[in-house]
Order: structure tokens, then sequence, then C-alpha cells
């Protein structure tokens, strides 16, 4: 019984402030450590490819952030049904402060995708299902922020928002199935928890230690922004200036 | 007695429309200048016009509807007819749904009738006019469901009209990829039926979830 009352005692800005600040330490620090060590597996250790040469290396970051952009979108729309079903004016907050970095990672996948895509398929773009798709991410993305930067009222802005991201997130599993659905030009998945990997077991290692780092990093920097908007909105509450960073 | 009510709310709706009949033939005629344009741009060879006939048609169609798409809620909420929507006992998503039907009814059909006109212009067959015509007449009642929960979501929003274009057209792509290729898959020798059973799938899910979305939106808008 207690886990639960402590667990609703953190939906309040007033507790999590403090609780967030605490984290971004040690969330920056698993950032940077994981990140580098993947930085380092993926020039050093992981083997040349035998058919695409050096420049598959680019994988090691466009992978990492595909996934991070879908996976941010999907907290994004959990935080969002939250905020709509509960009310709840932290939900709100974090579902704001997911977009930035998910759109960055999304920005971030398409144009490391398109720097493979040129020395692989001759082509900086080809209108393929995935990147299309991914294409759609970015644009619901950049909806999304533009929804809630356009209502002046913040809790109205959250709850309209909320609704677009989860009307939205009907996008999410498009992108992921679309492989099988349209068979074109772009490779099948080449990571897949049912059947064994088909690469080299250092570079799928390399991959997923680089998905944890930028894992890390979006919550790091999610909780520093989500902290930005808390002394925004709640410039004027008594718990604000009561803490001893604020004086 | 609810029927009634949802009944006379579509009459009016089409009524209204009906007395402002600029505004309905401008994002008509928006539509047929919007395609007349392409010929100009990629030039007027014939094979070339027939593979992008149904592309441009559709894609037409699209922006037209976001056109119209602003005048589906904003007069009601000007005037307060929403607020007295939201207070009367019919289910907002019903009220809803006879709005969009009748928004559909006034823009999209219209549309539909006159693509085969503007089809012949881009010298598509006989099969592939009808087939567009089909693809169309399934499609724009789903534009017009999902574009609804963006006219409800921009109301009263700084910018609504451009907000409305950025939210509402990339969740359009859907329909636009299996509607359209319903239509080329048929010129290639394919079955167009896959695609148009998509597009009818998209509608039926649409026909059931786009009122209730619209609903819970205007209650943010307006609380």
């Amino acid at each position: 019984m207690s886990s639960r009352i402590n667990l609703y005692r953190f939906a309040s800005p007033a507790t999590f402030y403090p609780l967030a600040g605490r984290m971004i330490p040690w969330f920056s620090w698993a950032a940077g450590i994981f990140c580098l060590t993947g930085l380092f597996i993926s020039f050093f250790v992981a083997p040349t490819d035998y058919q695409q040469g050096e420049a598959y290396r680019i994988i090691f970051i466009h992978v990492p952030a595909a996934w991070m952009s879908m996976f941010i979108y999907l907290v994004m729309a959990g935080y969002s049904a939250l905020s709509l079903g509960l009310n709840a004016r932290l939900s709100g907050m974090m579902a704001q402060s997911l977009a930035p970095t998910g759109a960055m990672f999304t920005a971030l996948a398409l144009i490391t995708g398109s720097f493979w895509g040129k020395p692989m398929w001759g082509a900086w773009w080809v209108w393929d299902a995935r990147l299309t798709s991914e294409l759609i991410l970015l644009f619901l993305y950049i909806g999304y922020l533009a929804l809630h930067s356009a209502i002046d009222d913040p809790r109205r802005a959250d709850r309209a928002s909320a609704l677009f991201a989860l009307v939205g997130v009907v996008n999410v599993p498009i992108i992921y199935f679309s492989v099988k659905w349209w068979n074109t030009l772009h490779q099948g998945a080449s990571v897949s928890l049912t059947r064994a990997p088909a690469m080299a077991h250092t570079m799928l290692m390399g991959m997923l230690v680089m998905a944890l780092g930028f894992w890390m990093y979006s919550i790091a920097v999610v909780l520093m922004r989500v902290r930005c908007v808390m002394r925004e909105r709640e410039r004027d509450a008594a718990w604000l200036s009561a803490l001893k960073e604020v004086e | 007695m609810t029927i009634a009510i949802l009944k006379s709310l579509l009459m009016r709706d089409i009524r209204l429309a009906m007395r402002r009949k600029a505004d309905v033939a401008a994002a008509l005629f928006f539509f047929v200048i919007a395609a007349s344009l392409f010929p100009f741009g990629v030039g007027a060879e014939p094979t070339q016009l027939r593979a992008i006939g149904p592309g441009v048609l559709w894609v037409s169609a699209l922006l037209s509807a976001m056109l119209s798409l602003g005048r589906l809620f904003s007069m009601d909420h000007a005037d307060g007819t929403l607020e007295q929507l939201l207070l009367s006992p019919v289910p907002l998503a019903a009220a809803v749904l006879a709005k969009i039907g009748a928004h559909w009814l006034v823009s999209g059909l219209p549309l539909v009738l006159l693509a085969p006109l503007i089809g012949l212009q881009f010298d598509l067959p006989w099969r592939e006019l009808a087939l567009l015509t089909l693809s169309l007449l399934l499609g724009t009642p789903v534009l017009s469901l999902i574009g609804a929960i963006g006219a409800a979501l921009t109301l009263g929003v700084r910018g609504g009209s451009v907000l409305l274009a950025l939210l509402i057209l990339p969740l359009y792509i859907p329909v636009l990829i299996f509607g359209a290729g319903a239509v080329t898959a048929s010129a290639a020798g394919l079955t167009p039926w896959a695609g148009m059973s998509l597009v009818g799938a998209m509608l039926a899910l649409s026909l059931f979830f786009a009122p209730l979305a619209t609903a819970a939106a205007l209650r943010i808008v307006l609380d």
C-alpha cells in the first residue's frame, strides 16, 4: 500500500522537481559512458562489412536513432493518454518535454539514413515504405509541437496535443510493420527478437550499447526540459519559491 | 427522437451551406483549377498524363478538402451553436457525425461527381475513370472524417488554417497511397481491389473512431 502512495506522491510537480534534479546527473553520466563505449565498439571492435565496407558504420547511429524516434513517440502517447484520462498535470508536461527530443531523433535517423543510402543505393532519398513512414513520423512530431505552441493556455494545449498524439500513434505500428506490408527497396529489418541476428555479434552489441546511450541521454534531457517547463508554468507557486536553488 | 434531431442537424448544415453557394463553389473550383495546373507543369504528353492522372486528382481532392474543413465548426463556434450542441441530450459524437455527413454531401460528393470529367483531361480510359470515381467515393468521406478531428483541434487557434493542414495532411497519406494506388495498379494490369478494400477499411475505422475523437477535441476546445 505504501509503495502506491509513494508513486502518486511523485505525480505532483512539487515533489517531482527535486527528484528529477537528483536523477539528471546519474542519467547524464550513464549516457556519456554508454555512448563512448558504443562509439568505441562501432569504430574499433566491429568488423568491416564484407559487402558494404566501412560505410555501414553509420548504422550505429542510424538504427538506435530510428528506434528511439518510434519509442519516444510511444512514450509520449502513453503520457498523453494519462494526461487525458487522469487529467494529470505532470503527464502533460512530460509529453511536451518528450516531443522535441523525439523530433530530433527522427530527423537524425532520416539524415543518417540518407548518408547511408547514397553509397548503398546510389540515392540520397528513395520513396520506400520505411523512409516514408519515418518522414510521416517527423511530420507528426512537428504537428504536435506546432499545435502545442499555438494554444496559449498550457493546460488546454496539453490536452489538445495529447489527443493529436493519440490519433497519430496509429502511425507507429504502420511504420514498424510497413516492411512486411510493402516489400520494397529497403532491406528487411536486420534485428529481430524471434530469430538469430543476421549480423556479427559485435555489431549487434555496438548498436544495443548506442541505443542504451541514446535512451539515457533522452531521459536526462527530458528531465532537464520538464524542470524548465515546471518553472515556467508554476512560477507563482509557493513550492517553487521555497526551493533553495531558486533563491 | 435522436434520429430526428440528427436529421434536422444534417438538413440545417446543408441549408446553411446552400445559402453560401460561393464558398462551396470556391472549394470545388479550386479542385478543378489545381488539377488542371499539373499538365502545365509537367507537359501535356498523353502517356505521362495517364500515369499521373489518378494521383493528381487525389492530391487535388486532399487540398480542396483542407479549404472547406476550416468552416466545419468555425461558424457554429462563433455564434454559440456549438455550446448548445454540447449541452443538448444528443450524444456529441452523433451530432458531429451528422455535421461531417453534411460537410461530405456539400464538399465531397460534388468533387466525386466532377472527378470523371477532370479525369478525361488526363486521358484516362473508361475503366480507370470508373475506378477513380469509386476510390474517391470511398475515400472522400475519410478525408471529411479525419479532417474533422483537425478542424476541432484548431478551432479558435492562431493561424488555424495553416495549422490544420500541418496536422491533417500527414494523416491523409495512407488514404492517398491506397486510393490513388488502386487506380494505378489497375493501369499496370494488377487488381485494384486490394487498395480499394484498404480504403474501405479506413472508411469503416474512421467512421467509428473519428466522430469520437472529434467530440473529445470539441470538449477540450470548449472547456
